[in-house]
């Protein structure tokens, strides 16, 4: 069975990129446009990743990545922060929330593609 | 029926419980918690001020003279308004230079000078004497009345009884007694009585009550009301004539003088200088007493008229002295109790009169009368190594009974020439004589010791010449005929119509003669002689007491040589020489040194030392007693004025550095907030620079990925290729847009754009915005309409950046809207003062606190951590720097949840501005 791909982000181009990426690995994908709708779409059906970007409306990221850890039956689900913002500290922040891993815009597609793979233990 | 014994036992009573008050009030001051240190104490102890001559007399005088009785409370009412200023800086100075009495005080400031002291000693004790006799007057009489209840009979005249029989003797004796126990019970460096004060204000209160329960009783119970009183009087024509003011010139004299005299009494009487400034113990109770004290004077004059009234339409039959109405009226309704309260309330403003002024004049006679003449005496300097304190007591003590007993010879001798106001008047114009000698020494600096001695005893033998000696000579102890023949005969120098004088009633006479004579003498021997050295220091303490920087400043005026184990034994025999070491070693301490032996004797310990002495043997004596043990190098005049010169520089000087740090601060609170502006400049550019970065970041973002995933995957079919390019193309154009906009607003900032003005008209304009962004709206299904005059006056403005200012607006509006129910409206009108453009949405609308912060640059409305962004935050500041440039205005008006109207404003004057700068160039 396929591994699922939840992509959240608000930039309609930037979905465009990932979703088109994210099928070529032949991964199942949703998406969401805010915060909300990443939450509902978690509870939903858990991805088994989430590519998270940082700032939305109605819920930022951290918020999104926040709410996720504190629930534990979705401990499972990993996930990646992509923001614009690369300063030291917000990306400290990411990882301090709980997410596994932390990328800059503008983002290398194949670092990212890795990144997704080795995340979910496909070699 | 009242027995004597028990009236006596009643007083003695009484007296016993002022005396457990003094002794609770001194206990307390001894532990530190001082009963007096509060404001109202302060102000019911100046009330010391209403003695029997108030109790009793003020009624006796109501009777004759109508309201004649009120200059003597309206005069202190009105100097009580100036106690701010000159109250308050008698206290400053008497605190800073140890002022025993007011003796002291007019000593001190006219150099030390032993002599002022012992003249200002000589007039208090003359004056008050008559005052003391009325005390004891009132207090057997009353006595006597009482005693006679329920008969009333008013008492033999004094001198008609043996001494040995006399009541009043008795009362003197009794009065000396309970002062001497209560006030000399031990020696004071400050001269203050703690526990006294306190059984004044205890006293004030019980005669005021008293007081108020006879008028009260009068009133309301003897009569139906005040209207009641006053109505039954008016019927009778010689009690109406006491409720006008008499209309003559004379009359108005009268009333004058007595206020002037009061308002200077209320100041110089030896005990009110007692009680407002030696015991004052904090400058801040004289605010209070400004208005508590007027307010008690008020009070217990309420009931003057209506018992005065009241006892003449009573007793209309006669044979009742006035002044005992207060007391007689009860007695004749066999008022038992009333009547008794009544003369606890008479005694006890006896008492409180008596204690205080025989304290305040006992320290004078022992520290500038008796004092001087002993330091001068063999048998003194045969006893240098004594203790003299106890002398010092046994003094005090013996001039307490000296001054009671000649109080008592004035009575017998005198007492009854005068109704009892009229003895307190001839007191009151005694001390009127200090008034010029102590503002002139307060507020000039010009006034010398022999111009004070010349005024002081100008004032005194006029006073003494037509008010005192005629006393004298109505009460038979004098011929007659020198009042009626003038002396020798000259009719010139008839006492009461001196120089021919006439028309005046003899206080108002004396009054005037004697000021007149004290002022001109004070002020012309002063301005014809040169003060000396000691005169022009002590000159300078005095006037400049409230300046910064005169405290301690007496130390300054001295240079010599001492012995600290000298000085130590000589306080030792006047305070007792544990009293002194432990004065010596508070000092020591206060000057950061481990004890006595490690004291310096240099300037500041004698100043020390000499107002330690000063405050129990007064300020010329302890001169005198310092300069016995110390080689003192007497200062010049020309050094004293050095020294002042000195002074003042160094006060110009410290004037100078507080306004140089003044400044300083400014400059640092300037700097700090220069400072807090560049940080927050410093974070807006941090904020703008996230911001920017965000915006270039998130187009690259796109660009980047599509590129990557172009080149990973060239064998995608040809229409993904496409959209794919399109989209790299799309997001290139949005970050040249951006990159525009920030050097747009930089351009703008510093002022290197370049404006292409010329003639247009705003329709066309908002026409060709509204087709620019019409897709968008279009693609978003927002509704765009527009509302414009078929005419509007042409403008001078640069086309592009008014598209530019429309665009952004617009632009804005659909952000914000909702897609499909969206609306947006563009209207555009004109009146004489310009043009206004109105772009209207029905958005979310804006918070007020964020319709400021929109405009300014880098800043966007909504809470960031929620809401992204849109845009750069430029657009807005761009729009109001691109309309304010053309003279306009840029706002918003919004509710939330009801959209929101931006608008500007553009006016037409800037054409006519450029059209005039046209023809001026082409003229």
């Amino acid at each position: 069975m396929g591994k699922r791909v939840l992509i959240v982000d608000d930039e309609p181009n930037i979905v465009i990129s990932l979703e088109f990426l994210m099928k070529r690995e032949g991964f199942e994908v949703s998406v969401a446009r805010d915060g909300e709708e990443a939450l509902r779409k978690v509870e939903e059906s858990t991805p088994d990743v989430m590519l998270l970007d940082v700032m939305m409306p109605k819920k930022t990221g951290y918020e999104v990545c926040q709410q996720i850890r504190a629930n534990p039956s979705l401990s499972g689900v990993k996930i990646v922060m992509l923001t614009a913002k690369g300063r030291d500290t917000e990306v400290a922040k990411g990882l301090d929330l709980g997410a596994d891993a932390y990328m800059t815009k503008p983002f290398s597609t194949k670092d990212l593609v890795a990144q997704v793979r080795a995340l979910l233990g496909i070699s | 029926m009242l027995q004597g014994s028990t009236i006596i036992a009643i007083s003695l009573a009484y007296l016993g419980v002022l005396f457990a008050v003094a002794y609770y009030g001194d206990k307390r001051s001894d532990h530190g918690r001082s009963l007096i240190a509060n404001p109202t104490i302060y102000a019911l102890s100046l009330a010391v001020y209403c003695t029997t001559w108030t109790f009793y007399g003020s009624v006796g005088r109501a009777a004759s003279t109508g309201i004649g009785f009120l200059p003597i409370y309206l005069g202190p009412t009105m100097i009580a308004a100036l106690w701010w200023w000159v109250l308050v800086k008698m206290v400053r100075i008497a605190k800073a230079n140890r002022i025993t009495s007011i003796a002291d005080f007019v000593a001190s400031r006219y150099g030390k000078s032993q002599l002022i002291g012992g003249l200002v000693t000589v007039i208090a004790v003359i004056g008050i004497v008559p005052y003391i006799s009325l005390q004891l007057k009132a207090v057997s009489n009353s006595f006597s009345i009482l005693l006679g209840y329920p008969e009333i009979v008013m008492p033999s005249h004094a001198g008609e009884l043996p001494v040995w029989r006399d009541t009043s003797l008795l009362i003197a004796l009794a009065m000396a007694a309970f002062t001497i126990v209560f006030g000399t019970r031990h020696l004071d460096a400050t001269e203050r009585h703690e526990g006294m004060v306190a059984a004044i204000a205890f006293e004030s209160i019980i005669k005021l009550v008293a007081f108020t329960a006879v008028g009260l009783w009068v009133t309301f119970g003897l009569f139906d009301g005040f209207g009641d009183i006053f109505a039954r009087a008016a019927e009778q024509p010689q009690l109406a004539k006491l409720m006008q003011v008499s209309n003559t010139a004379s009359s108005y004299g009268s009333w004058a003088s007595l206020t002037l005299l009061s308002m200077l009494s209320v100041m110089f009487l030896p005990r009110q200088f007692q009680i407002a400034v030696v015991e004052n113990v904090n400058e801040d109770h004289v605010r209070r007493a400004i208005w508590q004290f007027p307010l008690y004077l008020l009070l217990i004059n309420i009931f003057v008229l209506p018992i005065a009234l009241g006892g003449m339409l009573h007793f209309s039959a006669g044979g009742v002295d006035a002044d005992t109405f207060v007391l007689t009226l009860p007695m004749s309704q066999r008022q038992e109790v009333l009547a008794l309260l009544v003369f606890i309330g008479g005694l006890s403003a006896a008492t409180g009169m008596v204690i205080v002024e025989t304290i305040a004049l006992s320290t004078m006679v022992c520290n500038d009368l008796v004092m001087p003449l002993l330091l001068r005496s063999r048998w003194f300097r045969v006893h240098q190594r004594a203790d003299m304190s106890g002398l010092l007591l046994t003094i005090r003590r013996g001039a307490i009974l000296v001054i009671l007993l000649l109080g008592y010879i004035y009575f017998r001798a005198a007492g009854e020439a005068y109704a009892l106001v009229g003895i307190g008047l001839i007191s009151f114009a005694a001390v009127a004589q200090f008034a010029p000698v102590i503002f002139g020494g307060m507020y000039w600096k010009g006034g010398t010791r022999n111009g004070a001695l010349a005024g002081l005893f100008a004032g005194f033998a006029v006073w003494a010449y037509t008010l005192l000696l005629p006393s004298f000579a109505k009460s038979g102890w004098l011929p007659v005929g020198f009042l009626q023949e003038g002396l020798f005969g000259i009719a010139l120098l008839r006492p009461t119509q001196l120089f021919g004088l006439t028309g005046m009633d003899e206080i108002t006479h004396c009054l005037f003669w004697s000021l007149l004579a004290n002022t001109a003498a004070y002020a012309g021997v002063s301005l014809s002689g040169r003060p000396s050295a000691t005169e022009t220091s002590q000159a300078t303490l005095f006037v400049d007491a409230m300046k910064q920087g005169a405290q301690g400043a007496g130390s300054r005026f001295w240079r010599g040589s001492a012995q600290v184990d000298e000085l130590l034994p000589l306080i030792g025999r006047f305070l007792g020489p544990q009293r002194a070491q432990l004065a010596f070693e508070n000092y020591a301490r206060q000057r950061g040194r481990s004890g006595v032996a490690d004291l310096q004797a240099d300037a500041g310990t004698v100043h020390y030392a000499e107002s330690l002495l000063a405050g129990a043997i007064g300020s010329a004596s302890a001169r005198v007693m310092v300069a016995s043990v110390v080689k003192e190098e007497p200062l010049g005049l020309d050094e004293v004025m050095n020294i002042l010169d000195e002074a003042s520089q160094v006060r110009a000087y410290s004037r100078q550095l507080e306004q140089k740090s003044r400044e300083l601060e400014r400059a640092t609170a300037e700097l700090r907030a220069a400072n807090e502006r560049l940080q927050e400049l410093d974070r807006l550019k941090d904020d703008f620079m996230s911001s920017v970065t965000h915006e270039l970041r998130t187009p690259l973002t796109s660009i980047r990925a599509f590129s990557e995933i172009l080149f990973d995957n060239p064998e995608m079919d040809a229409e993904e290729r496409q959209n794919f390019l399109s989209i790299i193309t799309r997001e290139t154009e949005r970050l040249t847009r951006l990159v525009n906009q920030v050097l747009d607003m930089a351009k703008i900032e510093s002022g290197r754009t370049e404006w292409q003005t010329e003639a247009l008209d705003l329709r066309e304009v908002i026409d060709s915005s509204i087709a620019s962004v019409s897709q968008v709206y279009r693609e978003k299904d927002v509704a765009l309409v527009s509302e414009m005059p078929d005419k509007v006056p042409t403008l001078m403005a640069d086309r592009d950046r008014l598209i530019q200012v429309m665009l952004n607006l617009l632009s804005n509006a659909v952000k914000f809207v909702s897609p499909g129910s969206g609306r947006v409206a563009v209207r555009l009108t004109h009146s004489d003062a310009g043009l206004r453009v109105d772009v209207e949405d029905n958005g979310p609308g804006i918070r007020p606190e964020d319709q400021q912060v929109i405009f300014e640059k880098f800043r966007q409305g909504g809470d960031t951590m929620t809401d992204k962004p849109q845009g750069t935050g430029l657009g807005l500041p761009i729009s109001k720097q691109i309309v304010e440039h053309f003279g306009g205005h840029l706002w918003v008006e919004s509710e939330p949840g009801k959209g929101a109207v931006f608008s500007f404003t553009l006016p037409l004057q800037a054409e006519a501005a450029d059209d005039a700068a046209g023809a001026a160039l082409a003229a």
